[in-house]
Order: C-alpha cells, then sequence, then structure tokens
C-alpha cells in the first residue's frame, strides 16, 4: 500500500453538480496532485485548510475519487459547517491533505464484480472503475434520492454497465431492496460484491451478503478526528484482522451482529483497517 | 538559546529532554502512527495511550464530537493492554533516542502498582505517568483524582513500585482545588506532576435531540481549554516544589513559551495532532526562531517568570 505523505494541496476548482438548492449541494473539488508515490481505489485522504478553519479542530475524510496526472478530485454533499465551507473555496485555496489512508478496495481482473454505491458512496468507485483492468466484469446498481446528475455517475456508465436507481417516494426504497437482495445472490456463487453508501444501507447489505455467504466488501464512513488511528474515534467493531480474507463460506463462529458471537468483536479503527471491511467480519450496529 | 535541553529534576528522579515538547497521551497512538509524519527522534518525548493491565474496548460509539475550538471524547481507554505494547509496539520505537513515557491506568491502587512493577522492568521506558484524572470510564479515572488521599494512595502505589522510573502523576482539572490534589501527589512521592487532562463536558444534536457522544458526556480538550489548563500550571507550579507539565490546546511554539512562562517545564501536545499529524514535530522546529523572537536565553530564567504585580 502507498505510504501516506501530508502534503499541502491547492484547489484548482470546486464544480457544483446538478444544480445547488437549499436541500442538497453536490460539488466535485479539485485538488493539485500530492508528491506521493500513489494510491488505490477505496482509499481516503484527509483534508483542512491550511492554517486553520475557524475553530474547526478536525480535517475531514473524503474518498479519493480519482486522480490522474495533474488533479485530485473529491466528491461531497456540502452538509455540514465544514463541507459548506468546502463549497465555497475558491482557487488557490490552500488546504492541508494527508493521504492515502486506509486499506483499497479489492480488485480480481477476472471475478465478476457488483458495485453497490448509495448517494455519496458512489464515490470510490469513480477511481475504481477507471483503474480496473477488466471493466467488462463490472456492474453497478446506483440508489440515490437527489436528481442523477448531482452524482458522478455519468463517468462510471461510460465505463462499465451502471443502472441507477432513483427514491423518490417510500416503496421505491422496497424495490431498490428487493433489487439489492436479487443481485447479491447471482453474486454470491462466483462473484464479488463492493458497496458504499450510509449505514442502512450497508445494512441490507451485509445482511443480504450473510444469508447468501457472498464475498462482500463494505466502505465504511465514520466520524474521524485524525484519520490515521491515533484518536481511536472511528472504530467499528471487526471479528477478523481486517486484512485477513475469508474463505469462501462465512465460517459459521461470525455470525450476524445481535448474536452470540458478538462477544467475539473488537473495536478496531475503520480509518487504519479499513474503511474497507469484509462484511462477514464486521458489525455496523 | 545554545540548547534546548531542559531536565526535570523530580523529588527522586530526573527525566532529561532534548526539548520540552513531549506529546499526550490519547493523541499520539502509541508513537507508530505518526512515523510517516515526522522524525520522532527530534521530539523531546512521547507520552503513549493510556495502557491497562489487560486489553480494554472503549466506550460505545460514537466516541467523539468537534466543538467550537475543540473536541469532546469518551474513547474509555481503549488499549491494547501493557503486554502486547511491550511485545508489539515498545520495540519498534526508537527509544534508545526518543524518552517514551508510558501511561498507566488502573481500577485499583493494588492494580496500578501490578501495572507500574510490570513497566519499571522495561529499560526502554523512561519514565511512568499516572492518570488519576479520566473522565470517560466507570471504574477508577477520576474518581482517584479528586480525592486527595485516593491521589496520594495511587501515587504511592505506583512509585513503590517503579523503581527507578521517575513517576508522574497527571491531574484533573475537574476539582475545586487542584493545588490539594497536587499536594497529595507530591506528599506520595510523585517526581513530577502533568496538568491538565481534559475537562467534562458534554454537546448535543438539537434536531436530533440526542446527546452526541454515546456516553452522554466526554472529555473537552484543545485551545478551547488553554485558559483553564494555564491557569492550572501556574497554581499548581506555585504551590508544589517539583516540576509541573502543561497539558491543554497547545498548539504552536508560542503556547509552548506560554505554559512554561506559567511555571510548567515541559509541554505535551495533545488535540493538535489529530489537527495535522505532523504538529509536534514542527513546533519543535519552531522552537528555536520563537526563543529568539521572545529574548529566551534559558529555561531556568524564562520558568515562571510571569510578571504578576
Amino acid at each position: 500500500m502507498p505510504q501516506p505523505i501530508l502534503a499541502q494541496l491547492t484547489v484548482t476548482h470546486v464544480e457544483p453538480l446538478g444544480g445547488i438548492d437549499a436541500q442538497a449541494a453536490f460539488f466535485l473539488m479539485r485538488l493539485t496532485l500530492p508528491p506521493w508515490d500513489g494510491w488505490k481505489p477505496g482509499q481516503f485522504i484527509m483534508l483542512r485548510p491550511a492554517g486553520g478553519d475557524a475553530g474547526r479542530l478536525w480535517g475531514r475524510p473524503f474518498s479519493i475519487c480519482r486522480a490522474d496526472d495533474a488533479n485530485l478530485c473529491v466528491f461531497f454533499q456540502a452538509r455540514g459547517r465544514a463541507t459548506m465551507a468546502m463549497a465555497e473555496f475558491a482557487t488557490g485555496t490552500i488546504l492541508d491533505a494527508w493521504g492515502p489512508l486506509g486499506n483499497a478496495l479489492a480488485v480480481e481482473d477476472d471475478t465478476p464484480t457488483l458495485l453497490l454505491a448509495g448517494g455519496v458512496g458512489i464515490a470510490p468507485f469513480v477511481g475504481y472503475v477507471h483503474a480496473h483492468p477488466r471493466p467488462e466484469n463490472l456492474i453497478m446498481e446506483f440508489g440515490h434520492r437527489m436528481p442523477l446528475p448531482c452524482y458522478p455517475f455519468e463517468g462510471i456508465r461510460t465505463k462499465i454497465s451502471a443502472n441507477a436507481h432513483r427514491e423518490k417516494e417510500a416503496g421505491d426504497r422496497e424495490g431498490f431492496l428487493h433489487l439489492l437482495d436479487d443481485r447479491i445472490r447471482q453474486f454470491s456463487a462466483e462473484g464479488l460484491v463492493l458497496a458504499c453508501g450510509p449505514t442502512p444501507f450497508l445494512e441490507a447489505v451485509q445482511t443480504f451478503s450473510l444469508r447468501y455467504k457472498a464475498r462482500t466488501q463494505l466502505c465504511l464512513e465514520t466520524r474521524m478526528a485524525c484519520g490515521i488511528g491515533a484518536c481511536l474515534g472511528c472504530v467499528v467493531k471487526a471479528a477478523l484482522p481486517p486484512k485477513a480474507r475469508p474463505d469462501r463460506k462465512m465460517p459459521e463462529k461470525y455470525a450476524p451482529p445481535g448474536s452470540a458471537a458478538r462477544a467475539e468483536y473488537h473495536h478496531v479503527q475503520t480509518c487504519i483497517c479499513g474503511p474497507n471491511f469484509w462484511a462477514d467480519t464486521v458489525s455496523l450496529r | 538559546m545554545e540548547t534546548l535541553r531542559v531536565t526535570l529534576t523530580g523529588r527522586d528522579f530526573f527525566l532529561n529532554l532534548k526539548n520540552p515538547v513531549l506529546t499526550a497521551s490519547g493523541t499520539f497512538g502509541y508513537g507508530l502512527e505518526f512515523m510517516p509524519y515526522g522524525d520522532l527522534q527530534i521530539l523531546g518525548g512521547i507520552v503513549v495511550k493510556g495502557l491497562s493491565l489487560v486489553p480494554r474496548e472503549g466506550n460505545p460509539m460514537p466516541r467523539i464530537a468537534e466543538t467550537p475550538c475543540g473536541m469532546l471524547n469518551s474513547i474509555g481507554l481503549q488499549n491494547c493492554g501493557v503486554e502486547a505494547f511491550l511485545r508489539d509496539k515498545l520495540p519498534l520505537l526508537p527509544a534508545d533516542a526518543l524518552p517514551v513515557i508510558a501511561n498507566l491506568y488502573a481500577t485499583s491502587t493494588g492494580e496500578f502498582g501490578e501495572l507500574a512493577t510490570v513497566l519499571a522492568a522495561e529499560r526502554a521506558i523512561a519514565a511512568l505517568e499516572v492518570n488519576i484524572s479520566c473522565p470517560n470510564v466507570n471504574e477508577g479515572g477520576s474518581f482517584f483524582g479528586q480525592d486527595p488521599r485516593m491521589a496520594a494512595a495511587v501515587t504511592a502505589a505506583v512509585k513503590k513500585n517503579a523503581g527507578a522510573k521517575p513517576v508522574i502523576v497527571k491531574l484533573s482539572p475537574n476539582v475545586t482545588d487542584i493545588c490539594e490534589i497536587a499536594r497529595a501527589c507530591e506528599a506520595g512521592g510523585a517526581d513530577m506532576l502533568s496538568c491538565i487532562n481534559t475537562l467534562s463536558g458534554m454537546a448535543v444534536d438539537l434536531a436530533g435531540r440526542r446527546p452526541l457522544l454515546a456516553m452522554i458526556t466526554g472529555g473537552l480538550s484543545g485551545p478551547a481549554i488553554k485558559p483553564v489548563a494555564l491557569r492550572c500550571v501556574w497554581q499548581v507550579s506555585r504551590a508544589v516544589g517539583i516540576p509541573v507539565i502543561g497539558i491543554g490546546g497547545a498548539q504552536c511554539a508560542e503556547d509552548v513559551l506560554e505554559f512554561i512562562l506559567a511555571g510548567a517545564s515541559a509541554v505535551q501536545i495533545g488535540t493538535a495532532n489529530f489537527s495535522r499529524p505532523d504538529a509536534a514535530f514542527r513546533i519543535v522546529r519552531e522552537l528555536p526562531a520563537v526563543l529568539e523572537k521572545y529574548n529566551v536565553t534559558s529555561w531556568d530564567s524564562f520558568r515562571g517568570s510571569l510578571q504578576t504585580a
């Protein structure tokens, strides 16, 4: 895994996606490329305005959406005070950045791979589909609430087979859950499933993955202060060393959360042991 | 100043540091996490994550919350246990060139003594810092730090088993009179004191009508508490005859000097390590220029030289 570095990056462009309204504002922020040795899809970076941030002490973690020879790109929704401030960054704003951090999403060239994204959780898959050596083996199901242009979906659809499902009313969610159930079952025998999105979405993916013994990685998002394993504020309960890849069959003792096996789970830092965890090794509750 | 070196001369033992900048327990992991961001050997020393006799899982999530100019935590002293630390972490630290200070947490005076015995036998440990002030655990924690008799008893239990290691006792600000606790620890045999640990606090989510921490309350740290920390350092350093290490919201080299001006012999960098992983290294690098700027020519003449009249 590439070694993380600390660098100062310059904002080169902040682009609103899909229009801005009071309820949702989505942005792609481009930054100068850090002088790092590289990164892998699924890893993240911590960003904080250089010299301080109006009394906010922490940097914020962002999935690395994409990086090319000149730019690093992150995708975010302006929801809290820090991300709303980010949306206002002018070109030339200097940020402290440290990364790449965390582990990478699994890449198996010849394995049919199902990408499941929910909302802003689409971010790591932008880089994933572009870096994958056999994109014809990838397929995505993307669930979202806001209009599709709010998300960097088109760039993915140009590379792989990708389907978008918008939740406009309560009944839509039920249909999407059925789709997830069906898709995960289809990929359980020989495939690989990767999922990123809000916790309820990941809980559903985990439930179906455990039901069908699908090999699934969940990309978790938690509150972090440091991103490097020191603050212990981002822990999740995990049952195995996260680096250990489980067998095709889920060990019986790693029963779903709430069972007696829960006692075998231990707190591990999402930032250094994750953010990508095998679904049968982590408790989301 | 020709050298940044500082010696903390305790009641029985001393601690020799290449500069007065240490890192605070709970904010610097086991030191290893920060190796990509700076050379540990330039630091005055590091105080590692609080250690207990057996591993601790810590508190449920969420455990941290950002607050104006500060943060709350209720980690609950999650740690790998002293045995795993000595076996897996300590050998990877450059302890020959870096004072590594172990922070001890236990739930009884007997356990504190046992922990001290284990750590005292380890050559690579430079000193022991006794945590009698954590507000985030139900057993032990600040209970010991709020009662002068208990504080003295814990200090004595560690001191009795610490061999030739200097014993530092970390004080809580969550008391009526911090000087009373400081004097009790001095009487119990402490070589040095460090102050302050976090201030008890809470934060709420108005829309969700819920606390931001699962444990409801937590410990406040960061620049928000620096004025409290400076006050405590100033009071404690005048109340006892042993060195005081300042902790609480230091973010830059100027802040370090402020603590020393108030009476500290060294300063621990805490929450700043989360804001930028090279914070402590940068402060060490900035120190010579800041000393020159403020015409500080020796630690001994500058320490506690605050003019109050």
